[in-house]
């Protein structure tokens, strides 16, 4: 069996993201870029999948511009042994790179498909779904436990009530949560396999993808800053500003 | 515990600084099939730098012909020079000093610049390993430096291996270049072990903190450099501040002093916000906005404090030996120039033996002796400095006298024999209000569960003497607020209070491994990767 894994190139979680002056987007200038969080649990966790014998080959996909090699270069220094860019320069909406990787699955033909729940950057949480969807397989999103029993497997889903079990039929899209595994250190010679280990490069066009635009995005705009709070003596001075505001 | 697994290389560089960069690239240049890597704690290129910069392109003429066509990324032609003495509410406008000129020269973002440099090396077959720490030296059996061992990953605070542990691997190579700046660990160890300082004054630093600024349209003009010295400074206390305008509504604003002050009070952190809000300095920043913002221990002894700078197997190059010119306030040439020379040097010999010698005979050490008397020059008071220092440039150092230099530590005076100044320090309006919200800027992080990075060699003496004689001067010298006495139930002697360390807030600057009086703070690296993410530093 192959599994394939989705990567996407985001802006590091401790940068503190900004938005531009004016408003046409976020700025990444000389801005530390990593693999999206969950998308390295999910690569994690296909790794131990095949280093328990349970899959032969790993692959990487990432859609993007070419910087987005570094991050399936790390990917690859985790492990895994070959990867994909599906090489394009706009930034794609969830329904357009759902379309992209079901073109790479009708190529690869993988047993398990494993994305992050979502991506950090614009937090949409629909690629995965979205890709379940066209292939028309079964699905399970925010995995924190997952086991493969031959044609099927078990996962654990975070839901907002708790935890809940599933059984899917492979093959099956899983999309992963945080507490599924802790991601590996890449080690140093590692990264030097990595160099040598395939890098396929596919325009979008190849795939015979159009990029779509169904969301038009109007302006990017920070939080509102919070307004200084103000401290105040007891129960009844609480109640009184409270009042003050129409919010009583 | 397994043994550890090897890589092997010709050449070793530990820092991706503009001196371990110089030295990859070259050797490259010169010998294309030597195996050269440099490590880089910092998670990307650049992450860990931070400085000025105004530069002086002449070693990147040599290095990268060629490179005007394609500059890095942040580089600005110098446009103009002013220098400024400031008092509380005004300003006297003074000559530029001839080592301050900056004509023909650019300011660039060191960090980017690191990142741009190192894309070169890479397109030249330079291993580059971002995100990992030389966390010790290995040694041959002969006791020559043979490598370094790479810092171990997954360790929880205890020291206790986690799920992802991972063991450090050894890296062998004929060749170690220590290139890891201002007052580097290893180079710390090394210059101890060898004695590499046996023959030469100490070594004295200043702290420089920067911020990077977004500044209300208009309000930059790009190419000016302008230096600041006077208040909020006492005239005991060497130091300035630098205004470098950038592109794009941009400005670089830092402060550095002397690390040899004898206030034991003295905040450097709240100087350089002071500093801001001079009224020249508030107009411009009014309105705009931090980008990124941190600190780093600059490297001030110059020629008299000038370590040997080799030893059996491994070369000592840039800010770890010390190569920085003070009065120019400019370090990345001479880091660049050396580490070139000692790619040649590799090149020619396989050793490290004679490259000193080469050094001392070299442009290198020569600007660094013209200018030997004038930061010592300051130990008598700013205008005693400013009369000396205009003296020793007029004759371009020429006079036989060299004064000494003193080390950082002793000079702090104990609370009882010290009145600190009064300083008129004004109320604040501009960010950062503390230093937490400044290290929000740095980006700063650090896996909280792993083994304290700020190693206190006797936490007994924070508690007693160190309390009573400075009020534990630690609290207010680190500029991230990584120290702090805290009052704790369980602590049932010395007033109830022991020393907490943030040390997740920690910036790399190393201020706390020099200015300790009882030289009890060692600073060892942490997990690799961990530290700032400095933008445009
Ligand atoms: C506030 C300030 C302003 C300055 N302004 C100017 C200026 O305007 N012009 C100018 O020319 N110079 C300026 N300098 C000086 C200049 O930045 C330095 O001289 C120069 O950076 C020295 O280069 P380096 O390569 O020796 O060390 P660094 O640039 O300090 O690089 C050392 C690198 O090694 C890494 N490292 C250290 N230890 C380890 C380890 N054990 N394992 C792995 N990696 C490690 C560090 O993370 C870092 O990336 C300024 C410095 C400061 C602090
Ligand atoms: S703990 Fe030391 S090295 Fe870290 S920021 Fe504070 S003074 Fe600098």
């Amino acid at each position: 069996m192959k599994i394939l894994v989705g990567i996407k190139r985001v802006v590091d979680y401790n940068v503190r993201v900004r938005v531009l002056a004016d408003g046409s987007g976020v700025d990444t200038d000389g801005v530390k870029m990593s693999v999206n969080p969950f998308d390295e649990i999910a690569l994690e966790e296909a790794l131990r999948i095949r280093d328990a014998g349970n899959a032969e080959e790993v692959i990487v996909v990432s859609a993007g511009g070419d910087e987005c090699q570094q991050q399936l270069r790390t990917g690859l220094a985790m492990g895994a042994d070959r990867a994909i860019q599906i090489q394009t320069s706009e930034g794609l909406q969830p329904l357009s790179t759902a379309r992209a990787f079901l073109k790479v699955i009708e190529r690869e033909d993988p047993g398990l498909v494993l994305l992050g729940k979502q991506a950090i950057d614009d937090d949409n949480c629909q690629t995965g779904q979205m890709l379940a969807a066209l292939w028309e397989r079964p699905q399970a999103t925010s995995a924190s436990k997952l086991e493969l029993n031959g044609n099927s497997a078990t996962v654990v889903r975070e839901v907002d009530a708790g935890l809940e079990t599933i059984e899917i039929d492979l093959p099956a899209v899983v999309t992963v949560d945080l507490r599924l595994n802790e991601p590996r250190f890449v080690k140093l010679p590692d990264i030097m396999k990595a160099k040598r280990k395939p890098m396929d490069v596919v325009s979008l066009e190849e795939l015979g993808v159009a990029i779509e635009g169904n969301l038009e995005i109007g302006h990017y705009a920070p939080p509102p800053q919070r307004e200084q709070g103000i401290m105040v003596e007891d129960a009844a001075q609480l109640v009184e500003e409270l009042k003050n505001r129409g919010l009583l | 515990m397994t043994a550890r697994e090897i890589m092997e290389y010709d050449v070793i560089i530990v820092g991706a600084g503009p001196a371990g960069l110089s030295c990859a690239i070259r050797l490259k240049q010169l010998k294309p099939d030597l195996m050269v890597a440099v490590i880089e704690k910092g998670a990307q290129i650049g992450a860990h730098i931070l400085s000025g910069a105004v530069i002086e392109p002449e070693p990147l003429d040599q290095l990268l012909p060629g490179w005007r066509e394609n500059p890095p990324p942040v580089c600005i032609p110098v446009a103009k020079d002013e220098l400024w003495l400031l008092t509380k509410k005004g300003k006297i406008r003074l000559p530029t000093p001839p080592q301050q000129k900056n004509h023909g020269n650019f300011i660039v973002s060191l960090g980017s610049m690191c990142a741009w440099m190192a894309q070169k090396a890479e397109a030249l077959e330079v291993d580059i390993f971002p995100g990992y720490a030389a966390a010790e030296i290995r040694f041959n059996d002969d006791g020559a430096v043979g490598g370094v061992i790479i810092g171990d990953m997954g360790v929880d605070s205890a020291g206790k291996h986690k799920d992802n542990y991972m063991q450090g691997i050894e890296i062998h190579a004929a060749m170690t270049v220590l290139c890891e700046g201002c007052r580097g660990h290893l180079s710390k160890q090394l210059i101890r072990k060898f004695e590499l300082d046996k023959d030469c004054d100490p070594q004295t630093y200043g702290i420089g903190m920067k911020e990077l600024w977004r500044v209300q349209p208009g309000k930059s003009k790009p190419g000016l450099v302008q230096h600041t010295t006077g208040w909020p400074l006492d005239a005991k206390t060497y130091g300035g501040s630098f205004i470098y305008h950038l592109d794009k509504d941009r400005i670089a604003i830092g402060f550095v002093t002397g690390l040899d002050y004898q206030d034991p009070a003295f905040r450097p952190f709240e100087a350089f916000q002071q500093m801001k809000h001079h009224p020249m300095l508030h107009e411009l920043l009014e309105g705009g906005e931090i980008l990124s913002s941190g600190a780093r221990a600059i490297v001030e002894g110059g020629y008299q404090s000038l370590p040997k700078t080799e030893m059996p197997g491994a070369l000592l190059i840039g800010d770890a030996a010390g190569m920085l010119n003070v009065p120019k306030i400019k370090g990345t040439h001479q880091a660049m120039r050396c580490g070139m020379m000692a790619a040649e040097h590799i090149n020619d010999t396989a050793s490290a033996e004679g490259f000193d010698a080469k050094l001392r005979d070299s442009e290198i050490v020569r600007e660094l002796y013209k200018v030997r008397n004038i930061r010592p020059a300051f130990y008598s008071g700013l205008w005693r400095g400013f009369v000396r220092s205009a003296i020793e440039t007029v004759t371009l150092g020429k006079l036989p006298t060299t004064l000494s230099i003193h080390d950082d530590d002793s000079t702090l005076k104990k609370r009882d024999d010290y009145t600190a100044p009064d300083r008129k320090w004004v109320d604040r309006d501009l960010p950062p209000r503390d230093r937490l919200a400044s290290v929000y800027f740095a980006a700063t992080e650090h896996d909280e569960d792993q083994p304290v990075h700020l190693r206190i060699l006797e936490p007994d003496i924070c508690t007693t003497r160190c309390a009573e004689e400075y009020d534990n001067p630690c609290t207010r010298f680190c500029p991230a607020n990584v120290y702090e006495m805290v009052a704790d139930d369980r602590v049932k002697k010395d007033g109830g209070r022991r020393l907490q360390i943030n040390a997740s807030n920690c910036v790399h600057c190393k201020v706390c491994d020099i200015k300790d009086p009882y030289q009890i703070i060692n600073w060892v690296t942490p997990e690799g990767g961990c530290g700032p993410n400095y933008q445009n530093m």
